[in-house]
């Protein structure tokens, strides 16, 4: 699957992430831009957490922008969802 | 006759959408958590609340507190949604707003043991609570806390309560005190608790430690609380005095030895002892932290 529109979730406040999606041309594959405050000791767990997701949802031509504040991994996972699920325009429940 | 009293002095609001607020919820040492989805939420991101507190609410350590979660009423577009989420992870208990009807309770029951059924879980583990924040419940209350074993406690929503009313809310409290002694009695008469609703000054410290007296002398079993800096009062004043607790601690172990023994019923200071005043007695030491060796 392919996002059909930008989206986004989660904050810049502390212990949460922002998550930012938005398609690319077809084939593109995917280009992820992901920063945190504790990427030196938590990154490689932050990346597997997002390549993990994509792959479930099975996410390509997406370009991710994640802004991490030192997010546990709930917390990562529940905005991640959110902000695919927004962009595939699925979310339920909400206004928009 | 349900007699579903718990140690519930606080209740402590938490947003649904904010972790760091979530992570911490456990550490103020509240007796109840109340991870809300409702009011505290805005409404274009009920969906961001609701997928992580369903990610957060087994997760996070929250010590000894119940854990419970302000759903939003079904007459909106979030409340089956939040239920469809919530109820398979089973937290302590759900709270539905707004409650107005015994039939709106049994509605709510319908759906959430339809949940359940589906996951293969039991009715009985998670209560309900009714917030009682309008007129109507208010005319309803007895029948909203005593049809149903599943509500185990009823709560007062002051500030929608008043707005329903077209009033406004003073600090004495006069425009909803009626509706604070009829929802006690309800409760009283269900044998559930009973939760006061939230003093909204954060600052004003008197003025919340008269309230929460008035509260604890009219009948109420606890508070809700919007910030923990309230804990601290809101507990001072419903934790039992010694004298209580030393009264209770001694009708208690008198109470099982003559168990022990095949008495029920029995006499300390030329006064009867019997399953009420036991029952009483035995939460006051909860209440305390206090086991009878």
């Amino acid at each position: 699957m392919k996002p059909k529109i930008a989206a986004q979730s989660g904050t810049f406040e502390s212990s949460d992430v922002i998550f930012l999606i938005e398609p690319l041309p077809d084939n593109s594959g995917r280009k992820l831009e992901i920063s945190s405050t504790v990427m030196q000791q938590f990154g490689a767990n932050f990346n597997r957490i997002v390549l993990e997701m994509l792959d479930q949802y099975e996410m390509t031509d997406i370009h991710l922008i994640a802004k991490d504040k030192g997010a546990l991994e709930p917390t990562i996972k529940a905005r991640l969802e959110t902000a695919i699920k927004r962009s595939l325009d699925e979310q339920e429940g909400t206004l928009k | 006759m349900k007699r579903n009293y718990k140690k519930r002095r606080s209740m402590l609001y938490i947003p649904g959408n904010n972790p760091a607020m979530i992570q911490q919820g456990g550490v103020y040492g509240a007796d109840s958590i109340l991870l809300d989805l409702e009011d505290a939420v805005a409404l274009n991101q009920k969906d961001a609340a609701r997928i992580l507190v369903r990610n957060m609410v087994n997760v996070i350590d929250f010590y000894d507190a119940e854990v419970c979660v302000r759903v939003n009423h079904l007459s909106t577009p979030f409340g089956l949604a939040d239920l469809e989420a919530i109820v398979p992870l089973q937290p302590s208990a759900i709270r539905y707003p707004k409650t107005e009807s015994a039939e709106e309770v049994a509605e709510l029951l319908n759906i959430i043991e339809k949940i359940e059924d589906r996951h293969g879980l039991s009715h009985t583990k998670m209560t309900l609570h009714a917030m009682i924040e309008t007129a109507m419940g208010v005319q309803n209350v007895f029948d909203i806390a005593s049809k149903f074993d599943r509500v185990d406690a009823i709560t007062i929503g002051g500030q929608d309560l008043t707005a329903d009313m077209n009033i406004v809310y003073t600090p004495d409290g006069a425009g909803i005190d009626f509706a604070r002694k009829r929802i006690v009695m309800a409760a009283k008469a269900s044998h559930i608790d009973v939760i006061d609703t939230v003093f909204p000054d954060v600052n004003d410290e008197e003025g919340l430690r008269r309230e929460t007296e008035y509260a604890k002398k009219i009948g109420f079993t606890g508070k809700a609380v919007i910030n923990p800096r309230q804990i601290e009062i809101i507990h001072d004043v419903f934790t039992p005095t010694e004298e209580e607790i030393r009264k209770a601690y001694r009708i208690v172990k008198e109470f099982r030895a003559n168990s022990a023994a095949g008495i029920g019923v029995f006499a300390i200071d030329g006064k009867m002892i019997d399953a009420p005043i036991v029952t009483r007695a035995e939460y006051i030491l909860r209440l305390a932290n206090v086991t009878v060796g």
